[in-house]
């Protein structure tokens, strides 16, 4: 018996250490990141141009060009991914089509990213003739997206409770009108958070913008949305791999990865007290 | 009926919008349909892109050989073999490392966390699930390569184990988020009646929650290998891209998606070893869609049981 004890205890501590894991992993990142990128960030670091091969200088198109990808992917992924959640959850009828749409989604997601970077490469770039682009990438990050947001915006929609779908087109309002003004208004928090993360998730995205459109270096601004563009992402990718001189970009890098893990944790935190805010408000 | 306008006007606005909520409902079958659209697009471009490569009669040398040398001036060679074996190892190696951390780490939040620490604890995991791969790739760049060779004296700093460490890391978020709702769904009155049969706390999560939740369990790692499968950025900085055949966790491997990410910017359009990256994307495609495919059906078992 006492065997026995000692024993669980022993598991039970084990179990306890691999949710330490987590947190040591997580702590020990942030520190180095941290401690790395902390002395670089400045009003200059973040609105000036990289100089001297970005040795030094600040890294404004980088966090420009960021956040004009983010705004162009969503501009694109989100009309569509919210209404093809209302097609899916209000009006599919089940059948084969609909089965089609959902393998579909499902597929989408499990698609590895830089898979998503060649055909956005054969299609966008080279098909649809939009060259290395701003578009073209936006495009690609677009399509990876959607079944983030098809998903989380399904999952808002299912939970809103039947009966007011039922009272509104008892009142006689057709199917567009009781989705669009006694549905939606409750999902649209969900869809939300789920957008938002989806969002955080391109922004973080390397792999497909390589060879849709990410610019290694630019001396000016991106002029239209088919111009190429410079981001955080994939400055961080090649000013760790490929500078000539490592060391003394390092610094460089080191600020870059901590405005892009801000930006991205800003989104996730975003969604996390828009989700925990309307999960008290709204309680069914 | 013929003068009475109110009716008329009432009969016609009727019918305007039920014609405008018709016309809604074929717009949103458009916007349905654009997952499908997508997906047919993806493969269509893939094999348009990458069925050349095999038509230029490299196909069997493609799946047999050992030798990935397309640059070569007079001989090129396009053998997939060492980077499907860069990708496996790598792979498993993180499903070594992931594994046993992510169900310990899944039991403790489900049965054992006080919902404090619970509360915590999910949204840490939330966050390692949000970082960007690049910044992964960067930290094993930098810092988890010198601490490989520090302890391993690998003659290699950049190699397959640093590979695998980071992409374990990766992993845990989807292992641990979903065996946690597994196990999490396996009913209440099982737990019970194990706690009320005399055995212990332990004894039940091993003995009845752990195989109740396991299919679950299963999906969830699978799910997690998909995406270590997939991951580009972070092989691509940590394993060193040495496209050789070697089964030493410390030597330097690369991976499929490693090798589309480094000579995709070098080849020009539509030169053989352009096609050949396609049809590597096509191996690489077919792969996680096997992968994936099997967790779904796993998991599928699992949702029928409960």
């Amino acid at each position: 018996m006492k065997w026995k004890t000692i024993k669980e205890h022993i598991i039970y501590s084990l179990l306890r250490l691999s949710g330490l894991f987590i947190v040591c992993t997580l702590a020990i990142l942030l520190f180095y990141i941290l401690s790395g990128g902390i002395g670089k960030i400045s009003w200059e670091f973040l609105t000036n141009f990289p100089t001297n091969g970005m040795m030094s200088g600040g890294i404004f198109p980088m966090i420009l060009g960021t956040l004009s990808l983010m705004t162009l992917t969503m501009l694109i992924a989100l009309p569509l991914g919210i209404f093809s959640a209302i097609y899916l959850v209000e009006y599919a009828k089940p059948g084969r089509f609909t089965n089609a749409i959902r393998l579909a989604v499902h597929n989408l997601a499990g698609v590895p990213s830089i898979v998503y970077g060649l055909v956005g490469l054969g299609l966008f770039v080279v098909f649809l003739g939009l060259g290395l682009s701003l578009v073209s990438a936006a495009l690609t990050l677009a399509i990876m997206v959607l079944p983030i947001i098809i998903a989380s915006s399904q999952e808002a929609l299912r939970a809103v409770p039947q009966n007011i779908r039922e009272g509104a087109l008892a009142l006689g309002s057709t199917k567009w009108e009781t989705t669009c003004h006694h549905v939606l208004p409750y999902a649209l928090p969900g869809m939300l958070t789920g957008s938002i993360l989806a969002l955080s998730r391109a922004a973080g995205e390397t792999a497909p913008i390589i060879m849709t459109g990410a610019a290694f270096y630019m001396t000016h601004l991106p002029s239209s949305i088919f111009d190429e563009f410079m981001a955080l992402p994939y400055s961080i990718y090649t000013l760790a791999t490929q500078s000539s001189n490592a060391e003394a970009t390092r610094p460089t890098v080191f600020g870059a990865i901590l405005v892009l893990l801000l930006i991205v944790l800003c989104m996730n935190l975003v969604a996390i007290i828009v989700r925990n805010y309307y999960r008290r408000k709204y309680r069914w | 009926m013929k003068f009475d306008l109110f009716t008329l006007k009432k009969y016609d606005y009727k019918k305007i919008r039920n014609l405008k909520d018709n016309a809604i409902r074929k717009i949103l079958f458009g916007f349905g349909a654009t997952a499908v659209i997508f997906i047919i697009i993806i493969l269509v471009f893939l094999l348009i892109e990458g069925l050349p490569f095999f038509l230029e009669g490299d196909g069997i040398d493609f799946f047999t050989g050992d030798v990935w040398d397309p640059s070569s001036p007079n001989t090129p060679r396009y053998g997939i073999l060492p980077m499907v074996l860069g990708t496996f190892l790598v792979t498993l190696g993180a499903i070594v490392i992931a594994v046993p951390i992510g169900i310990g780490c899944s039991i403790y939040l489900a049965e054992i966390a006080h919902p404090k620490i619970r509360e915590t604890l999910k949204p840490i995991i939330e966050i390692l699930a949000g970082i960007p791969s690049v910044v992964y790739g960067f930290f094993a760049l930098i810092i988890l390569s010198t601490w490989i060779d520090d302890f391993f004296n690998s003659t290699t700093k950049l190699n397959a184990l640093t590979g695998s460490i980071m992409l374990a890391i990766m992993m845990l978020p989807i292992i641990i988020s979903l065996s946690e709702d597994a196990i999490r769904s396996v009913p209440q009155e099982m737990k019970e009646a194990s706690l009320a049969l005399g055995l212990s706390k332990w004894d039940t999560i091993r003995g009845v929650v752990v195989p109740a939740a396991l299919s679950g369990i299963t999906a969830a790692i699978i799910l997690g290998v998909a995406r270590a499968i997939g991951e580009t950025m972070t092989v691509l900085m940590a394993t060193g891209n040495a496209p050789v055949i070697s089964f030493d966790m410390l030597s330097s491997m690369r991976t499929m998606t490693a090798t589309i990410a480094i000579e995709m910017g070098e080849v020009p359009f539509g030169s053989t070893h352009y096609h050949s990256l396609f049809a590597v994307g096509i191996v690489l495609f077919a792969i996680t869609f096997i992968v994936n495919f099997i967790a779904d059906r796993v998991m599928k078992r699992f949702r029928e049981k409960y």
